[in-house]
């Protein structure tokens, strides 16, 4: 494969990394403040399909992405009542919303637009189109870095670099913020937050909410810029291996980046790789599909080392009395 | 569980409860799509158990999730989430296809065992590799499970494409099982009933049964069941026991994955007769919903089984019933069955208990015999033994 192969490997790794990152940021959030999300994935598909019904009603692919976020925060907000209010399993909870999400998108898609669960196809103003970055097409010609900037760094849609740009403020609020230490502290030791007066099931809620906002911003990125319209189960277990990519990624928000683009990478290459020959041996196209699979599994028993979750997660915090 | 309510309330009156809210915001689902919920309803019942039909196919779904109901609930004993049932169930079909495919089987009788064990070993497998990786890598269950799925869906694929399909045909399905290696359905059985020939529901629906007995005197009859309920509540106080976690954590994991691999022989040995891609239909989910509205014992399994197969074959003739109805509203019914039951459970169940707690003060606050003293309350007088 020679150099510009590469910077589109490279290209289709970022648009793949891009949803599993807004997930993965997302969950982290919720799990730093001790709320395990396994609901990641209903979240994403539920905002995948409201996303693209509304943008195709409306035509504005913003007005979409509001509806997916708000499709998103609803499944959210049922999380946080079954799992901070009523202290449910949150687990179970998360596989609840998943089905849930499963079931809607096809029951309504199929009723509001009787094309077996899918939206129609999404164009011009009703999908997040491909932005040039300045200068990309100046600087193409400049050997190495030219096609760095024009082919790879630039030509996204709006939501990668929202995305990217999410990194660094996830940091800055989890690490530098009020908020944010009491954030992780409520993941850490509830008890310790409560006693120094703060609301336990307050932080707890805006931590559910956050992660809706940004699910629901990787459901629309789904749904409107990678492709062009819902697909019945279209986010294909992203949200577990947003989870996957989260304990890769020991709960930090850089790391994060690095795990996310490591499977966007892994299934770049399987897409591009649909039938392979590695040492004369055939390797099957399933194989290549399940690839990003296989590797989640072999990534969090094999190279995360230890990964020491927030210590209260999962837990549902019942204050003294 | 405490005692603030009599043991009926909460193995009978919550789950009712629970299914109540549940049908009852499917309904608001149903009328929001703009179609008539009582109608809905009336097909559902109709198409599930109003004829000798529905009750063949009401039962015959029953029977896959009995065993993946089982199957979530072993695991659940264990404290273990096991959402695997899926991948586990399409593996176990693989076990029995071989074992059908491998002997000119003389009769079902021989061949019905022989495949109980396939299916069970090669669903116990699959299971064992997340359950490995719990106990030695300390990898979520929940996560590995998930991605077995997606694994044993591809590889489903690819064994069906290439490897076990029958030489020259396009269709991904192996050939048909021998006449011996065909289970018996409930028109062979009980012809005087009025089940068609076509029924699906076949004698394994008696192995269902027996594998109730089964796990109910595994889990509390036996020295493992034990072990494995001690670990569940407790995993500190079984370690101080001398109840090795990663025994029970394989084990259990193990029994889990076999009963999920069990289905197939009802989906593949009595329905289709030959492996076709993705016997399982979603049958390994249905049984976390059924788990937990069973309270994960097998007689409480048992009835969730028929109610949720009741909802398959009423939902299938919703879609031919209805139009615009899709499939997927099953999906939706189970969803929300698993979120009050399972998550949503203390929304329902202080209510109630506060409920009972003030029935049962009523009758404790004596009537005063003698007129009241003045500043003093009957319970002053009263001396606490």
């Amino acid at each position: 494969m020679d150099f510009l192969g590469v910077i589109q490997l490279l290209d289709s790794s970022l648009r793949l990394a891009t949803p599993l990152l807004l997930a993965c940021l997302a969950g982290l959030f919720s799990e730093r403040a001790g709320i395990f999300d396994i609901g990641l994935e209903g979240k994403m598909l539920a905002s995948a399909f409201f996303s693209a019904a509304v943008a195709s009603y409306t035509g504005s692919v913003w007005i979409g992405l509001m509806a997916g976020i708000g499709a998103s925060l609803v499944l959210a907000a049922i999380h946080g009542v079954a799992s901070i209010t009523f202290r449910g399993n949150q687990l179970i909870s998360g596989v609840a919303i998943n089905f849930l999400a499963s079931g809607l998108t096809v029951v309504i898609g199929e009723a509001w637009f009787s094309l077996g669960g899918r939206t129609p196809q999404l164009e011009g103003a009703a999908r997040f189109q491909e932005i040039t970055l300045p200068f990309a097409n100046a600087v193409r010609d400049v050997p190495y870095l030219g096609p760095i900037y024009a082919d790879f760094l630039s030509g996204h849609s709006i939501l990668v670099y929202v995305a990217l740009a999410l990194v660094p403020i996830t940091w800055w609020v989890l690490f530098r913020t009020r908020f944010g230490l009491r954030l992780r502290a409520v993941g850490e030791n509830p008890a310790a937050v409560d006693t120094a007066g703060v609301s336990v099931v307050g932080l707890r809620y805006a931590a559910v909410m956050i992660c809706g906002v940004l699910t629901g911003i990787a459901g629309a990125y789904l749904a409107t810029a990678l492709s062009a319209g819902f697909v019945k189960e279209m986010s294909a277990g992203r949200g577990f291996i947003a989870l996957a990519a989260l304990i890769f990624a020991k709960w930090r928000p850089w790391y994060a980046l690095g795990a996310t683009l490591l499977f966007g990478l892994l299934e770049a290459l399987g897409n591009r790789f649909q039938s392979l020959d590695l040492f004369g041996i055939p390797i099957p196209t399933q194989f290549m599909q399940a690839l990003p699979y296989i590797l989640t599994v072999v990534i969090l028993a094999g190279f995360v080392g230890r990964a020491i979750p927030p210590r209260a997660g999962g837990e549902p915090y019942v204050k003294e009395r | 569980m405490n005692d603030a309510m009599p043991k009926w309330a909460d193995i009978v009156l919550i789950p009712l409860i629970n299914l109540a809210l549940a049908l009852f915001v499917s309904g608001l689902v149903v009328a929001l799509i703009g179609k008539n919920p009582f109608e809905a309803l009336y097909i559902l019942v109709n198409g599930s158990v109003g004829s000798a039909y529905g009750w063949g196919y009401t039962l015959f779904y029953a029977t896959n999730f009995i065993f993946t109901g089982l199957s979530v609930a072993v695991a659940f004993h264990a404290r273990l989430f096991n959402i695997g049932g899926e991948g586990q169930a399409a593996l176990g079909g693989l076990g029995v296809a071989l074992v059908a495919l491998s002997i000119d089987w003389p009769h079902w009788a021989l061949a019905l065992p022989a495949a109980v064990i396939g299916g069970m070993i090669f669903g116990a497998l699959w299971a064992a590799v997340p359950a490995y990786l719990q106990v030695r890598r300390g990898s979520h269950i929940v996560i590995t499970t998930i991605m077995f799925n997606y694994i044993a869906a591809a590889l489903m694929v690819y064994l069906l494409a290439n490897v076990l399909k029958v030489p020259g045909s396009a269709s991904p399905e192996t050939a048909r099982f021998i006449e011996g290696a065909r289970l018996p359905n409930a028109a062979d059985i009980l012809p005087w009933v009025g089940f068609s020939r076509s029924t699906p529901l076949n004698v394994s629906f008696l192995v269902a049964v027996l594998a109730c007995i089964g796990v109910y005197f595994l889990i509390w009859r036996t020295r493992l069941g034990y072990e494995i309920r001690a670990f569940g509540h407790s995993e500190p106080a079984a370690l101080y026991a001398g109840i090795s976690p990663v025994r029970i954590t394989m084990l259990a994991m193990l029994i889990s994955g076999g009963l999920s691999g069990l289905m197939a022989i009802n989906a593949v040995m009595g329905e289709a007769e030959r492996l076709v891609l993705d016997p399982v239909q979603g049958a390994g989910f249905v049984g976390i919903a059924v788990a937990l509205m069973g309270r994960s014992h097998p007689l409480g399994v048992f009835i969730a089984a028929l109610l949720f197969g009741a909802l398959y074959q009423g939902g299938a003739e919703l879609t031919f019933e209805m139009n615009g109805m899709t499939r997927e509203m099953i999906l939706v019914i189970q969803a929300l069955v698993i979120l009050f039951t399972g998550a949503l459970d203390n929304m329902v169940r202080s209510p109630v208990e506060r409920m009972f707690l003030s029935r049962r003060r009523q009758p404790e606050a004596p009537l005063p015999t003698t007129p009241l003293q003045p500043g003093g309350h009957p319970d002053d007088a009263k001396i606490e033994p």
